[in-house]
């Protein structure tokens, strides 16, 4: 990724660049954070905001789109807090015949008041990120870097250089957490901001957790989101990740990182149900450092209108004998574009490698356009891997035979999407999730109809 | 009573239906006979509303009802069946839930409730065990990795649980053995009924066999160039079409 700089700052990076400077005394950590954060601003002030000139960024130009940097969000004021509190229930309704424990995140800070804190069983332990990074813990440090994942992407520079809260989930060897822990990220006000949030979810060996990411509003507001979760799956450890994104209004941009590494066998699940809303990008990095793990990423991305949704893996095999799968299905109505970049890498030595990558869209509208660019770079000899792309329409044949049946031709289109996006979300091992998941997409289907 | 009256119909510029007429009444069991290429698919289509066929001409009523006007799901529930010659296969949608949502939908579209589960259950099982549908194909994905025979069986029983009042059979005994075309057959007769008419399209008279029709229309170049009763098969069956071909030439 080039770090060239010619272009003179946009105003866009003029803004981020004076919000910088005015926050960085008061954002949380100690000297060592202080310093991370100066090297990570210095990158962005090198290379600015990620253009389609990087040829990571190729489909998703944030410097061409984020016309002006809203201001960065401050730590929610005491009387926001109730009243959200007092509304939590019905903001945010429960996922029906799901028990979770819920961490509350507004404005990108972590709310322990509004969270189910004293339900976490024994061997969690939660704390917010500020008060994590005030401690200067260079183990906490190596963590959120993830191993040098994402180094040399801007964006998460910018989230390393801003991160102002989020939370720290430690899972203690061989603990079972049974109950789903709920991320719940809210909204404290009408004011349009920033947020930059950063979580870090470590497993111990042998440890198992089912994580939701899920967003409160369901109001579309306007905002600029850069949030990273890094997760460390130990040794035996087992997580399923359901991530559901914000639908964001018109206007908002949204980088979504998860960086996650994987200790020997472990196993990794994580889906990611996105619905649109501005311009959204969600960039995994993925690292096998252990032998016999495996790790799956799936999503479904159901867009609309302007909406523009960028999902960007880059899995990186360097222990042998592990198996990745991806599996992305795309709807594309109105003038909606789809991304989809996927780089599998087998490093030398990771032999026995088993990658199997694909990328799914249905184009419903002539204005809908589909991105798709599948990438293996592989250094070892003895390797299975493979990946498709395909674009296509719905299938008339298929519509004509319904509605011959009696469907109107709105709710044959629904019934096949719903099939289609089917397949991803059977991904998903909780069950009670995975009902959650198809409701919303058929909730989705059923408004595309009007 | 389903009435065709001078009906022309192009696809693509090319015209392929020529001024047909025909009616079938009520409880009438009429065959449509005719060379390849002589239009008995697109007059199936065409009747059930399927897009890119360009109606230039003429008119298509079932009991007064302006079909032409309708979309291929309003005339479904006005009654129209077509039994397709090879049916669609839906993955990732199980045979249950296509059956209940179009029967559902029929209902809404002509103002009755929905059914309830037990009684659209009680419906399915009791027209699966007659046409010897397992239960376990309901279950799986509408006719994906059905057999020939398994798929057409899977026709009629829609054809039974949505109770048309015209039915439309395109080639119905094509792809099938003798034992299915046997299974298909009965199930089709147990639905003739005085109040239901049935359109059966087919080259061969060997169907006409099991479903004995009331009238046998001979179609050529986009027309009805002879009708006849039941015997009228059997003659062609005997000559082949060349008596009826030039008749419409």
């Amino acid at each position: 990724m080039g770090t060239q700089k010619t272009a003179p700052q946009t105003p866009a990076e003029a803004r981020i660049t004076a919000e910088f400077l005015g926050a960085r005394m008061t954002l949380p950590g100690t000297a060592a954070i202080g310093d991370l954060r100066d090297a990570a601003f210095e990158f962005f002030m090198e290379s600015g905001l990620p253009t389609r000139r990087l040829e990571a960024w190729h489909y998703t130009d944030l410097r061409q789109s984020m016309r002006e940097a809203l201001p960065i969000a401050i730590a929610p004021a005491a009387t926001a807090i109730l009243g959200l509190g007092a509304r939590l229930e019905t903001l945010v309704p429960r996922i029906e015949g799901l028990d979770t424990i819920r961490v509350v995140v507004v404005d990108g800070h972590f709310i322990p008041g509004l969270s189910d804190v004293a339900r976490l069983p024994q061997g969690v332990s939660l704390c917010s990120l500020s008060d994590a990074l005030g401690t200067g813990d260079p183990a906490l440090v190596a963590a959120l870097c993830a191993g040098g994942q994402g180094v040399g992407d801007s964006a998460l520079a910018l989230n390393t250089a801003f991160m102002q809260g989020g939370i720290v989930l430690d899972v203690a060897a061989d603990t079972d957490v049974g109950v789903p822990v709920e991320i719940l990220s809210l909204c404290s006000g009408a004011q349009a901001q920033a947020v930059y949030g950063r979580s870090l979810v470590r497993l111990g060996a042998g440890a198992r957790l089912t994580l939701i990411e899920a967003d409160g509003m369901e109001d579309l507001r306007v905002e600029q989101r850069n949030c990273a979760l890094v997760v460390e799956v130990g040794d035996g450890a087992a997580m399923e990740h359901v991530f559901i994104p914000a639908q964001l209004a018109a206007g908002s941009s949204q980088v979504a990182h998860l960086l996650c590494t994987l200790g020997a066998h472990a196993h990794f699940n994580s889906f990611t149900l996105a619905r649109g809303g501005g311009l959204m990008r969600r960039q995994a990095f993925v690292r096998f450092e252990g032998e016999f793990a495996n790790a799956q990423l799936a999503g479904a991305s159901l867009l609309k209108g302007h909406d523009h949704f960028d999902t960007t893996l880059v899995v990186q095999h360097v222990a042998p004998n592990c198996v990745s799968r991806e599996y992305f299905k795309f709807v594309l109505d109105g003038e909606a574009t789809g991304v989809f970049q996927g780089k599998v890498s087998v490093a030398p030595g990771a032999q026995k490698t088993d990658g199997a990558m694909k990328s799914m869209a249905i184009l419903l509208e002539d204005g809908a356009s589909m991105n798709n660019k599948p990438e293996l770079e592989i250094f070892a000899d003895d390797v299975v891997c493979g990946h498709g792309a395909t674009v296509a329409q719905l299938d008339e044949e298929q519509i004509f035979y319904a509605q011959a049946r009696g469907l109107p031709r709105s709710e044959a289109e629904s019934m096949l999407l719903e099939a289609f996006v089917d397949e991803a979300t059977d991904r998903v091992e909780n069950e009670t999730l995975r009902e959650t998941l198809t409701a919303r997409i058929a909730a989705w289907l059923v408004a595309r109809r009007g | 009573m389903l009435e065709i009256r001078n009906l022309h119909a192009e696809i693509d510029g090319k015209k392929i239906l020529n001024g047909l007429t025909l009616t079938v009444n009520d409880g009438e069991v009429a065959a449509i006979m005719g060379p390849n290429g002589s239009g008995k698919s697109t007059l199936s289509y065409v009747i059930s509303g399927r897009a890119g066929y360009e109606v230039t001409d003429g008119e298509v009523l079932l009991d007064g009802v302006n079909l032409l006007e309708l979309d291929a799901a309003e005339r479904a529930a006005k009654g129209v069946f077509l039994a397709f010659q090879y049916p669609l296969e839906i993955p990732g949608v199980t045979t249950m839930t296509f059956l209940k949502a179009c029967m559902n939908a029929q209902r809404k579209a002509r103002g009755e409730a929905e059914l309830s589960t037990p009684d659209f259950m009680k419906r399915v099982r009791a027209g699966a065990d007659k046409l010897g549908v397992a239960q376990d194909m309901l279950r799986r994905a509408l006719n994906v990795g059905f057999s020939g025979g398994e798929k057409k069986r899977m026709e009629i029983l829609q054809m039974s649980l949505l109770e048309p009042t015209f039915a439309i059979l395109d080639e119905t005994d094509s792809g099938l053995d003798i034992d299915a075309l046997r299974i298909v057959s009965e199930g089709v007769n147990a639905l003739r009924d005085p109040k239901r008419g049935f359109l059966v399209i087919t080259h061969y008279q060997r169907l006409l066999d099991y479903i004995v029709p009331d009238t046998v229309h001979v179609m050529s170049k986009g027309r009805i160039v002879k009708t006849g009763g039941k015997d009228l098969a059997l003659e062609l069956e005997q000559n082949g079409y060349r008596d009826y071909v030039g008749e419409a030439a």
